[in-house]
């Protein structure tokens, strides 16, 4: 789960960490009272969670309340990769002449949080990787005893040798951390963490993504959720207990387990076609899963064909074939059903199917094959 | 031979009482040759019995009553990590976590006491693994198995049985199949499971199933060109995937341009291990490695 800046500065000021004074807006009016009580320049940015703000338009300078609510007008309601603003971040501008990167991850490789600073700061920091490794440096924390002052120290004074810019620093890695722990993290990072002309150190930007296993213990970042910035289909199938990914094909699949569906994808494509979605309808199956999953997929215009790929396991064939029989007569299905049903109780499963105008198929080529004749061919 | 389990495994399954650890218990009571389901852990439930073992309060109660030297993880997610914690502590050599959702902070630590303690953790997230004929541990099913002798390791489940399936059909038994778990940290990976596989005289080819996410396939593809005389192919799930979405597994996102199938074919290829482009695709490919699965498909 993403959170956004304004959220997660939230956290930044809760445990004494500075960013520049502002306030949430949902309207150019809001923005214009926020920018007059600040009583100084403002910069007007878009919350949405997509990378490149900045570049798309979505942040901008304004010399006061009126600019800043004109600003506001123009960046509300924007669309940004695809994502509608809905919200900006108005904040005191700042004079800025130092950027850096400071980060903090979960990091697959040492499977500890690795802190990620650079002297690069402000630009995107897989370019700064990839282009200039050199000026990247890293600290994997073991997590059973938390960050120690010497290290981040350390980290600080490989960066740069302004003490003004390590003591701020050295305070942004430790508070970042924190909320790192605290929030059940799987990245944040403050892009740029900035020294401005006064000699000041503040956190200008923030981002946060919180890992979603652990939002069963972290109501209040829980809360945080923008359902506006999430995609409905994706937030009902995870309700329901599904794993769904909407994409731009024709052929539906519904298959149960991760790897399994991802290969049956990758199968459609390898076959000339291109997949409506992932969707995984997970181990234990009830009938009503599979209910809500064609009822998810059914709303995609764009779906011509549903392949199911199921090899039972923990799933029995015949509880899915239960639920597809039950999803048949409750939902008015327009398009052609392929069903491959294989491993625990398929001969059951397939029985129940028997008589009903479902294709049925027994391996997965064969399948994804089927379904992309029934939906009109390879694209 | 096998690796990592055999017929003299002791298994002890934590979470026995609940719905799917009563039943999957039931299954590897079943499998195999030595009765290797020995006992069962709810706390609280100490005294019961299920599926035919003593259910104990504790891990440490089962071990030594039981002697119980391996164990599977069905907990619920938020108790999980601890159960692992409590395996270790109770003196576990092998830990096979098969529940999901487990919190990734949490793992980091979990993953590190783990291996200081000198034990292994198979998951979590994970199917678990199977020495056809010999034990399973886990929730692979024994019915798509044959014994044999081809190693196959993955980070799927179904995929997995997909895999294992062909084999089976086209003849060729398994030595062992391990799924490690879809999760970004887990506590066995690719390189441990081929180590093992080449040190096994009775494992001749091995099969790796690797999906986007992470660099594990990578470090693999290294791993195999230095150290694993064995052949070796492969298959990548996720070439499809959008890049930014965790396909159902919280390991497989691709993020920042890391973590593509494409950088792992590549890997892989360099390495000399080839990359079937379908799953039907691998026994095939097997078959150009590996004379028995030649023999096998000629046969069938």
């Amino acid at each position: 789960m993403k959170v956004h800046e304004y959220q997660a500065k939230e956290l930044f000021v809760e445990r004494g960490l500075a960013v520049p004074d502002g306030e949430v807006a949902t309207t150019p009016e809001e923005a214009e009272a926020i920018a007059s009580r600040i009583g100084d320049q403002v910069v007007v940015k878009a919350q949405v969670h997509v990378g490149g703000r900045g570049k798309a338009g979505g942040v901008k300078l304004a010399k006061d309340p009126a600019e800043a609510k004109e600003k506001a007008t123009a960046i509300l309601g924007m669309d940004i990769k695809g994502l509608t603003v809905e919200k900006v971040l108005v904040t005191r501008a700042v004079d800025i002449v130092e950027e850096y990167y400071i980060g903090l991850i979960m990091d697959r490789a040492s499977k500890r949080p690795m802190f990620i600073v650079s002297a690069e700061g402000g630009m995107d920091i897989e370019a700064v990787a990839a282009e200039t490794p050199e000026k990247i440096h890293t600290l994997a924390v073991d997590p059973r005893y938390g960050v120690q002052g010497w290290q981040v120290r350390q980290l600080a004074f490989k960066t740069t040798s302004d003490p003004v810019v390590v003591k701020g620093m050295v305070k942004a890695l430790t508070v970042l951390y924190d909320v790192f722990m605290a929030t059940d993290a799987s990245l944040i990072e403050i892009n740029p963490f900035v020294k401005t002309k006064d000699g000041e150190c503040w956190s200008v930007d923030a981002k946060l993504n919180i890992d979603d296993n652990a939002l069963y213990r972290q109501k209040r970042v829980a809360e945080m959720r923008d359902m506006s910035a999430e995609d409905a289909s994706e937030m009902e199938a995870k309700e329901a207990g599904l794993s769904f990914v909407k994409l731009d094909g024709n052929v539906g699949c519904i298959v149960n387990g991760a790897g399994l569906a991802m290969a049956t994808m990758d199968l459609v494509q390898f076959f000339g076609g291109m997949p409506a979605n992932f969707l995984d309808i997970g181990g234990s199956s009830n009938p009503d899963k599979v209910v809500k999953a064609m009822n998810i997929i059914l709303r995609d215009q764009n779906v011509k064909a549903i392949l199911f790929n199921i090899f039972g396991g923990i799933t029995r064939c015949d509880d899915v074939a239960a639920g597809l029989l039950k999803a048949t007569e409750q939902l008015d299905v327009k398009v052609p059903i392929v069903v491959r049903l294989t491993g625990t109780n398929e001969e059951k499963g397939r029985e129940m199917l028997e008589g009903t105008s479902l294709h049925p198929v027994v391996t997965m080529d064969e399948g994804v094959q089927k379904a992309l004749e029934l939906a009109g061919g390879a694209q | 031979m096998s690796v990592f389990i055999n017929q003299h495994s002791k298994i002890v399954v934590q979470g026995i009482t609940g719905r799917d650890g009563g039943f999957h218990a039931g299954q590897m009571k079943e499998y195999g040759a030595g009765n290797n389901l020995v006992a069962g852990v709810t706390p609280g439930k100490g005294g019961q019995e299920a599926v035919g073992v003593p259910v104990f309060n504790t891990v440490q109660d089962a071990v030594d009553a039981t002697g119980a030297d391996t164990s599977c993880i069905f907990v619920p997610p938020a108790f999980a990590v601890d159960a692992i914690y409590e395996a270790v502590s109770a003196g576990i050599k092998l830990v096979v976590c098969i529940t999901e959702g487990l919190p990734v902070n949490d793992m980091m630590a979990a993953y590190t006491f783990v291996k200081d303690s000198g034990a292994r953790l198979i998951g979590p997230n994970c199917p678990g693994l199977i020495s056809p004929g010999q034990s399973k541990v886990g929730i692979l099913p024994g019915h798509i198995c044959r014994e044999g002798k081809v190693g196959v390791v993955s980070r799927s489940g179904t995929l997995t049985y997909e895999v294992v399936d062909q084999l089976t059909r086209n003849g060729l038994g398994q030595s062992t199949c391990i799924g490690i778990g879809g999760d970004p940290i887990v506590g066995t990976n690719f390189i441990d499971c081929l180590e093992a596989f080449e040190a096994d005289p009775e494992t001749e080819a091995a099969i790796l199933i690797g999906e986007i996410g992470g660099d594990d396939e990578e470090k693999a593809a290294e791993y195999i060109q230095e150290k694993v005389s064995i052949p070796v192919v492969s298959f990548i799930a996720g070439r499809t995937a959008p890049p930014g979405k965790r396909m159902g597994h919280a390991g497989a996102i691709v993020s920042g341009g890391k973590g593509t199938a494409e950088s792992k074919e590549a890997a892989f290829t360099a390495a000399g291990v080839p990359v079937a482009k379908k799953p039907s695709d691998l026994v095939p490919l097997l078959a150009e490695k590996y004379a028995p699965a030649k023999a096998a498909l000629e046969n069938n």
